[in-house]
């Protein structure tokens, strides 16, 4: 069983599906048979403490605050940020669209920064903050961005949403939303297949003219 | 995904023996570029080497040299007070790249190491020199709309390869006379940007002249009076978030209405950001016209040549130069 640490207390990992890396190092263990022991890299074993994070081609350690709660868990080296985060954690709101770095649907934001999480190794983000789609709504009440979207009609499938969200969050707050021409220019990395566009551009108008907070 | 080792030094020096010593070590920063090689089984390195802690994000003006750390990110050197004071090409160059999400992750030394785009290079189920040496050129006779019309050599079937750069940034930094610093297991050396590419002409699959365990750890910008008579024109299939199809930055030093001196590299037209020494050459002295830079756009058609799809680059050439200049100079 994994462990993981919650505000400073140990638990075991409650939201795993752990199942799923179960059967996938049994079969690395099947297929490399025990390669990939015997060729485990000394410079593994002798690591010290502060060398985090550190593992072997199957296990790395990786401490990660997503959404204010501070997670230390035990990841695949291959792991990508999106799967951890849908597959790992279940928080399914940060979508899978290409998985290749072209639509946008997984952008979340990394120390306060857009980004896209299917292009980048969740062990990369040790010790940085993450922000999902998730962490927008408190308390019930959702995020003036989000009531934009709904008032404008920004969206039809919804799929392309919370990385459109997250994005246009970012995008205000750079300061690249000060017109119409802008906004297309500086969410370009965001495709929506509904062709939701102009109601997206006007939802983030919306916000932006209103000087409202994000 | 082949599984790999992760490790992440804490100094340069670790960085390149880490990189250096085992032949199956690639360093990543943004990875944006890596990570999707590696999903599509073309990179399968065993050991992947963190260098995202290393010191090298500095942006400073050193005696008149803009210095930009190679892990510097696209986003972090667009909005840098001295490079948009100094080099507003460059900045039209990054700001024309990729999105704003990728911006955040994508590093400068990164950029200038991306691989090609070439959808065959892709797709492992084609024929390409690049990616399995002697198998073939899948574009040469399939679709070639994105493909190169300079230094195209097709002689040799086992050799050839028509990929171009995709790259906006270097196309800016090719125009500015960058050089790039590189550190490696002799130390650290200076190198002209131009001499980073390597020529398709005879081993089509090395991209660039580096040694293994060689690390770009920064790249400099002389400084340059034409930086500010200039601009970056780049033509796409959309009006965002698309490759070139083709780009030029042209800079241009402009002194009582004429040109004492001139920049011009085109993108998306070569394997490398492709310099026009013969028409920067041409266009000295003379004073700022149409003519002048339609002459110029049409001299750069000197020694192209183009395939069945990509013909219409040879029309886009001059217009885009012409049209760049314009802009550059204050005409239109």
């Amino acid at each position: 069983m994994i462990e993981e640490q919650v505000n400073g207390q140990e638990k075991a990992d409650q939201t795993l599906p752990d199942h799923v890396f179960e059967d996938r190092r049994l079969f690395l263990k099947q297929t490399m048979a025990f390669a990939g022991f015997t060729l485990a890299p000394v410079s593994f074993l002798t690591a010290t403490p502060d060398d985090i994070p550190i593992g072997d081609h199957e296990r790395v350690k990786l401490s990660v605050t997503i959404n204010g709660q501070k997670r230390r868990l035990s990841i695949d080296p291959r792991m990508t940020t999106l799967d951890l985060l849908r597959e790992k954690l279940t928080l399914t709101g940060t979508k899978k669209g290409c998985d290749l770095g072209q639509c946008g649907a997984c952008t979340i934001l990394i120390d306060g920064q857009r980004t896209l999480s299917c292009l980048s190794l969740a062990i990369m983000q040790h010790g940085k903050k993450i922000t999902t789609v998730e962490s927008l709504s408190e308390h019930g009440n959702l995020h003036p961005m989000q009531q934009a979207f709904i008032k404008h009609d920004g969206f039809q499938c919804g799929y392309c949403t919370p990385g459109q969200l997250m994005s246009a969050i970012a995008c205000i707050r750079e300061g690249c939303a000060g017109s119409d021409d802008e906004i297309r220019e500086y969410m370009s990395g965001n495709l929506c297949r509904c062709g939701a566009y102009p109601n997206i551009v006007n939802a983030i108008s919306d916000i932006k003219n209103r000087g409202q907070k994000v | 995904m082949k599984p790999f080792q992760y490790i992440r030094p804490k100094t340069i020096k670790e960085a390149v023996q880490a990189v250096a010593d085992d032949s199956q070590a690639r360093y990543i920063a943004g990875g944006t570029n890596l990570l999707d090689l590696m999903k599509r089984d073309i990179e399968k390195p065993e050991k992947l080497v963190d260098i995202n802690h290393l010191p090298l994000k500095k942006i400073e003006v050193k005696s008149g040299v803009l210095r930009i750390g190679s892990l510097a990110l696209n986003s972090a050197v667009s909005h840098h007070a001295q490079v948009v004071k100094r080099f507003p090409l460059l900045v039209q160059a990054l700001l024309a790249g990729a999105s704003g999400q990728i911006r955040n992750m994508a590093t400068a030394g990164g950029n200038l190491l991306q691989q090609t785009r070439c959808p065959y290079f892709y797709d492992t189920a084609f024929p390409c020199n690049k990616r399995s040496p002697g198998t073939g050129c899948s574009a040469i006779n399939g679709i070639s709309r994105l493909h190169a019309v300079y230094e195209v050599d097709i002689s040799n079937p086992q050799k050839a390869c028509i990929a171009v750069n995709p790259s906006d940034m270097a196309v800016a930094l090719m125009a500015l006379d960058a050089s790039i610093m590189v550190s490696g297991k002799n130390g650290e050396r200076k190198m002209a940007l131009d001499e980073l590419y390597h020529s398709p002409a005879t081993q089509p699959n090395l991209d660039h002249n580096l040694e293994k365990g060689d690390l770009i750890t920064a790249v400099e910008l002389p400084h340059a009076p034409l930086a500010q008579h200039a601009h970056y024109l780049k033509v796409r299939d959309r009006t965002s978030y698309a490759f070139a199809l083709v780009s030029a930055a042209v800079a241009l030093d402009i002194r009582d209405h004429r040109i004492q001196a001139a920049r011009i590299t085109l993108g998306g037209v070569a394997y490398k950001p492709w310099r026009l020494p013969a028409v920067e050459k041409q266009l000295l002295g003379q004073p700022i016209s149409i003519t002048a830079f339609r002459d110029a756009g049409v001299a750069a058609l000197t020694d192209t040549r183009s395939f069945e799809h990509n013909a219409y680059k040879l029309k886009l050439i001059p217009n885009v130069i012409a049209e760049a200049l314009k802009i550059a100079s204050g005409l239109s």
